[in-house]
């Protein structure tokens, strides 16, 4: 019976499959199988003097790895040139990350261990940092579109920011009775308010630093102390206050995930770059001195 | 008094067209029209109006010129055309009566003068004249029956009465924001049931954004001067509320007209019947049961510019005596009946067709030429393919000569059903929107005629008969596809004599759960959701598609319903009574292990379910809840194909958009981060290619089509009316303009030429544009990247594998098809 009968994992009648499982893990497979086969070659095969990368079986790896690198690189162009035919974006996505981890073991058997201060090492430093960025990024879309998901509750960052510029009209009426000294601060809230929170700036500490967030502090403060007439638009005003900075905090959530989601791409592509650069002085220094 | 051989009433586009013949050839004529210009009907559209030429392959023979264009544009061409032939116009020249007969006719105008003359054409159309108002006030020149220009007026508070579509789009034309008028609309009934739909959704949309307000369950009473000033009036309207006094500057009834017919028949003209939709009767010549009289255009039922046209040409060449005079299709139709092994005119072929197929038996002449324009005819040897299983395609083909064969079992290719000569096949694709179900090859060598979606459509609109014999045919293929094959004959009559077809609403239950019923449903259209409570909820049980059949559980549960069956969207179901079906059941034993099989593993189903309830309860809720909200919240119940998106793998890149503007010139089809979502499942804004697609309700340039991989795309006909986006309720539709090209990917790249991939910005657009005009809006929507190799650029350019384009009966069936 339970041959003919299943249900999908978690309950979801729609299993998506993602990258790091394209194809039943293929290139997981492949960089595997690629990592053992040039680990068990280095071992057995006899290099004279000592393993390095002017060996046969070094230059064998060191193409090996060059041209992985620059294959690696075309994923920029891959993702940007909508031509027909049949690829999948995320079967390269998949491939990028498999193979380009398995450089870690490729690239480091091609240097037989030999590291010193130059530009091979220079070289390889930099692939290593890539790659390490890399994994970064793996972690964070593995993690970062689920919360984010939670967090922005059906609503476009559109959305979200429409309901704030409503908001702050709701405010703007609702203001109108107030003494001059709140509405200060109710006019620095609406004005004055930074959505974004700010590259380093904890979304707690961008929250508690908000001129939303200070003007419903005080305006919440001066209610309970205000006389019974003045006490029910200050608390009025302090009702949109809070609403407005609860969705400041999921906004600013939003747009923190959006953050992390591109903020490793800023090391990880300039610092391919450099390693191309890095690379080629590579080659080209290890054929002039040959 | 003036004395003409020809009289002709009426100067729209068929009376125009025969006066134009008459003075052509030197006929004494005159044209009568009641207003002070030609072509009142036509003058009166709303300026800048783009008039239509369909049907498209009709050719037109006339002396006065058209082809589409503005209204404007006609209107000039015509009055220079009739200056240029010289046609005898008399306007402002309302006819009151027509008496006698051919050779004398007597023809009185309203101001008293008389006209004699040999024949008469009536070419009034039927606008008939306008009702207006006769309440104490509306005598004043503000009081208007018509809107030119609704630009005309600002800043004023204008009054719009009437609920059909006249007066809808005049209020919705006055009430341009930039205009600043006070629009109200005052609306007799409760409701606007004589409106289009496309119509009244803009009414109340335009109400919810407050550019207007409407007042249904009101009547005007007296127009009045009051307010504050004595040069102000105001209208003094009834409403469920009581009297209300409305400032008001400008009315403008739209209170429909009364038709001609009574004009028309004081002549002495018979008409086919007494109901509203009846027509004169009229000879193949146009000539009515008074000699000599003739009647041509939309009053003899022929809505379309080019058909009256064409009929004022040639009613003049009849009335010449010119007997030989063949329809302007006919050359068309030839065309059509050429490659025919036997030669027969058109007028032979039309009767054969109709004599020879049983649902064309009440389809006219006329009629019969109207669709075979529009369709294809087909000739097969032995052996040939007519249509593949799995083929998209909606049109129905009718066997004029031959027969076929249908393969019914897709494993057997040998195990055939055979279709006879005079009757129709692929119905069923029709009917459900969905692929064909079966392969179907000539037996032998065959003619046969295909008619397409929307003629036959049309068809079965306008001739009930058809729809009457189609709706028979269909549904004894739907039994015959599903027990056929192990029932004799006389079984599947007893089935189709009980058989009643039930139209049903969204969300419909049509078994009940704990009910005691043994009927029998087989989804015609639509599709259901079947749903079983257990622990106090409703728990999804299964998707079922058109084509099969529910409710044979209870037959082994002692006619008690095991679950509860609603419609997921607008279906239509055949019902079966149960106790035919039992004792069917009791004589035919196959019958019976076939239905015990399909009970087998729907129950196998029920129980895994239950048992799993226990122990995994929220998963079966999840399941549940995920299905209703694609089914019943998104719209997929009607789709055939849809994006999906995994929200715990979309890193929100957008490349999927940016994709799918560069597939396609530059416009993106699809709104990623628009649409709901639910447990991680979003649906984008992006076509779901629908079963019965929304969008074709109206096109007028029928340009919307289903291709050929089932994707719903519009094509190079589309004139940009919008009729497809308000029409369809995913928003998925957006009318723009095509962008300039855009440079390389690689100098974009390495020199930052150009906006990069994806939709460019509007400043790019406008910079590129260089000052040139803008390209006209025209309707853009998801084509499934059909015709490009790799498929769908959404899917493949998503580098994390969350965008997915399913079709919901694969993907929500909980089980996997138990069937064999």
């Amino acid at each position: 019976m339970d041959r003919n009968v299943h249900m999908r994992t978690g309950g979801l009648p729609i299993s998506h499959e993602g990258f790091l499982a394209h194809k039943r893990f293929r290139y997981l497979k492949l960089a595997g199988v690629a990592m053992i086969a040039a680990i068990i070659v280095y071992a057995i095969v006899d290099q004279k003097v000592r393993p390095n990368g002017g060996t046969w079986y070094g230059y064998t790896l060191g193409t090996i790895s060059a041209l992985l690198i620059l294959w690696l690189m075309m994923l920029g162009i891959r993702k940007r040139a909508m031509t027909q035919g049949n690829w999948s974006l995320k079967g390269w996505t998949s491939a990028h990350v498999y193979l380009g981890s398995s450089l870690l073991v490729l690239a480091t058997l091609h240097s037989g261990f030999q590291f010193g201060l130059n530009v091979h090492t220079l070289a390889y430093a930099i692939m290593v940092i890539v790659i390490v960025s890399g994994f970064f990024g793996v972690y964070y879309y593995s993690v970062v579109p689920r919360k984010m998901s939670d967090n922005r509750a059906h609503r476009s960052q559109k959305d979200m920011l429409d309901a704030i510029r409503a908001l702050n009209s709701e405010l703007r009426e609702a203001a109108r009775p107030l003494d001059q000294k709140y509405l200060k601060d109710v006019t620095n809230a609406i004005r004055k308010t930074r959505v974004k929170p700010g590259l380093f700036t904890s979304i707690n500490n961008a929250q508690q630093n908000c001129a939303t967030t200070r003007a419903a502090n005080r305006l919440r403060k001066a209610a309970a102390n205000a006389d019974p007439e003045m006490r029910r638009p200050l608390e009025a005003v302090t009702a949109i206050l809070e609403r407005k900075a609860a969705l400041l905090l999921r906004t600013r959530r939003h747009i923190r995930s959006k953050t992390l989601l591109q903020l490793w791409l800023y090391f990880h592509v300039p610092l391919s770059f450099a390693l191309l650069a890095a690379l080629t002085a590579h080659i080209v220094s290890v054929f002039f001195y040959w | 008094m003036e004395s003409v051989k020809i009289a002709i009433v009426g100067s729209g586009p068929a009376g125009l067209s025969a006066a134009g013949r008459a003075a052509a050839q030197g006929v004494p004529h005159v044209l009568l029209e009641k207003a002070p210009h030609l072509s009142d009907t036509i003058y009166k559209y709303q300026r800048g109006k783009y008039i239509m030429s369909t049907p498209d392959q009709l050719p037109i023979r006339s002396d006065i010129a058209f082809k589409a264009g503005s209204r404007e544009s006609i209107i000039d061409r015509w009055d220079q055309d009739a200056d240029k032939l010289k046609i005898n116009v008399k306007r402002n020249a309302n006819v009151t009566a027509i008496s006698g007969s051919r050779g004398a006719f007597q023809i009185t105008l309203a101001n008293g003068e008389l006209i004699q003359a040999e024949y008469v054409v009536l070419a009034v159309g039927v606008q008939g004249n306008p009702n207006k108002l006769s309440n104490p006030g509306t005598d004043q020149s503000f009081v208007q029956y018509q809107l030119d220009d609704p630009r005309e007026f600002y800043d004023e508070n204008i009054i719009v009465i009437g609920g059909g579509d006249a007066a809808i789009e005049n209020a919705l034309g006055v009430a341009h924001p930039d205009q600043g008028n006070v629009v109200t609309l005052l609306q007799r009934a409760d409701s606007f049931p004589r409106a289009k739909d496309a119509n009244v959704q803009a009414l109340f949309k335009a109400r919810d954004e407050g550019r207007l307000d409407f007042i249904t369950e009101s009547s005007l009473i007296r127009v009045e001067r009051g307010g504050s000033g004595e040069s102000l009036w105001v209208a003094v309207v009834d409403t469920k509320d009581g009297e209300a006094r409305l400032p008001c500057d400008r009315i403008i009834a739209r209170l429909g007209a009364a038709p001609p017919r009574k004009f028309v028949e004081a002549a002495g003209v018979q008409f086919t019947g007494p109901d509203r939709e009846a027509f004169p009767v009229l000879t193949p010549q146009y000539e009515t049961t008074v000699p000599g009289l003739y009647v041509i255009g939309a009053l003899a039922g022929f809505p379309l510019i080019k058909h009256c046209m064409n009929q004022g040409h040639d009613v003049v060449e009849f009335i010449s005596g010119n007997r030989d005079l063949r329809p302007p299709d006919t050359p068309l139709l030839e065309e059509l009946f050429k490659a025919a092994p036997v030669r027969r005119s058109v007028d032979e072929w039309l009767e054969h067709i109709r004599s020879t197929v049983d649902v064309l038996s009440d389809v006219s002449a006329l009629q019969m030429r109207e669709f075979l324009l529009s369709s294809n005819i087909h000739y097969k040897k032995r052996g040939d393919i007519v249509v593949n299983r799995n083929d998209t395609g909606s049109s129905i083909f009718a066997i004029v000569d031959g027969s076929v064969a249908v393969e019914v079992d897709p494993a057997n290719p040998r195990n055939t059903v055979p279709i006879t000569k005079g009757n129709i096949f692929g119905e069923l694709g029709l009917i459900s929107g969905r692929r064909r179900t079966a392969t179907v090859r000539a037996a032998e060598t065959a003619m046969l005629l295909e008619i397409p979606r929307n003629a036959t459509l049309k068809l079965m609109a306008s001739v009930p008969g058809v729809k009457r014999r189609m709706d028979r045919i269909s549904t004894e293929r739907q039994v015959g596809q599903i027990f056929g094959q192990l029932l004799p004959r006389h079984a599947i009559n007893d089935i189709l004599n009980a058989a009643e077809i039930v139209p049903l609403k969204s969300g419909n239950a049509f078994i009940q759960e704990g009910q005691r019923s043994t009927d029998i449903f087989i989804i015609r259209s639509g599709s259901a959701v079947v749903e079983k409570r257990i622990g106090g909820k409703d728990v999804f049980l299964s998707y079922v598609l058109a084509g099969n059949y529910v409710g044979e559980m209870s037959l082994f549960y002692d006619g008690l319903r095991t679950a509860t069956v609603r419609a997921a969207i607008k279906s239509e179901v055949v019902r079966l009574p149960g106790a035919v079906f039992e004792r069917i059941l009791g004589s035919n034993p196959d019958l019976y292990r076939e239905v015990e099989r399909l009970v087998a593993s729907r129950r196998k189903l029920n129980d895994y379910v239950e048992a799993k309830r226990e122990s995994f309860s929220s998963v079966v809720d999840m399941h549940t809840s995920v299905a209703r909200f694609l089914l019943e919240e998104e719209g997929l119940s009607e789709a055939t194909d849809a994006l999906v998106i995994d929200e715990t793998l979309c890193i929100g890149c957008d490349n999927c958009e940016k994709a799918c503007a560069d597939i396609h010139e530059g416009i993106s089809r699809l709104d990623r981060e628009a649409g709901n979502s639910y447990a991680y499942i979003h649906v984008p804004t992006s076509c779901r290619h629908c079963e019965h697609p929304h969008c074709m309700t109206d096109c007028p340039p029928d340009a919307i089509h289903r291709g050929p991989d089932g994707e719903v795309f519009i094509d190079e006909k589309c004139i940009g009316c919008g009729n497809c986006q308000r029409y369809c309720p995913y928003g998925v539709i957006q009318m723009a303009a095509v962008p300039p090209e855009k440079p390389g990917l690689l100098s974009w790249m390495f020199f930052g030429a150009g906006p990069g991939p994806g939709e460019p910005n509007k400043e790019w657009i406008a910079k590129a544009r260089k000052g040139n005009d803008e390209p006209p809006k025209l309707a853009v929507k998801c084509d499934m990247c059909s015709g490009k190799k790799g498929g769908p650029a959404c899917v493949r350019a998503c580098p994390t594998g969350a965008a997915k384009r399913i079709s919901p009966d694969e993907y929500l069936s909980l089980a996997t098809d138990g069937n064999s």
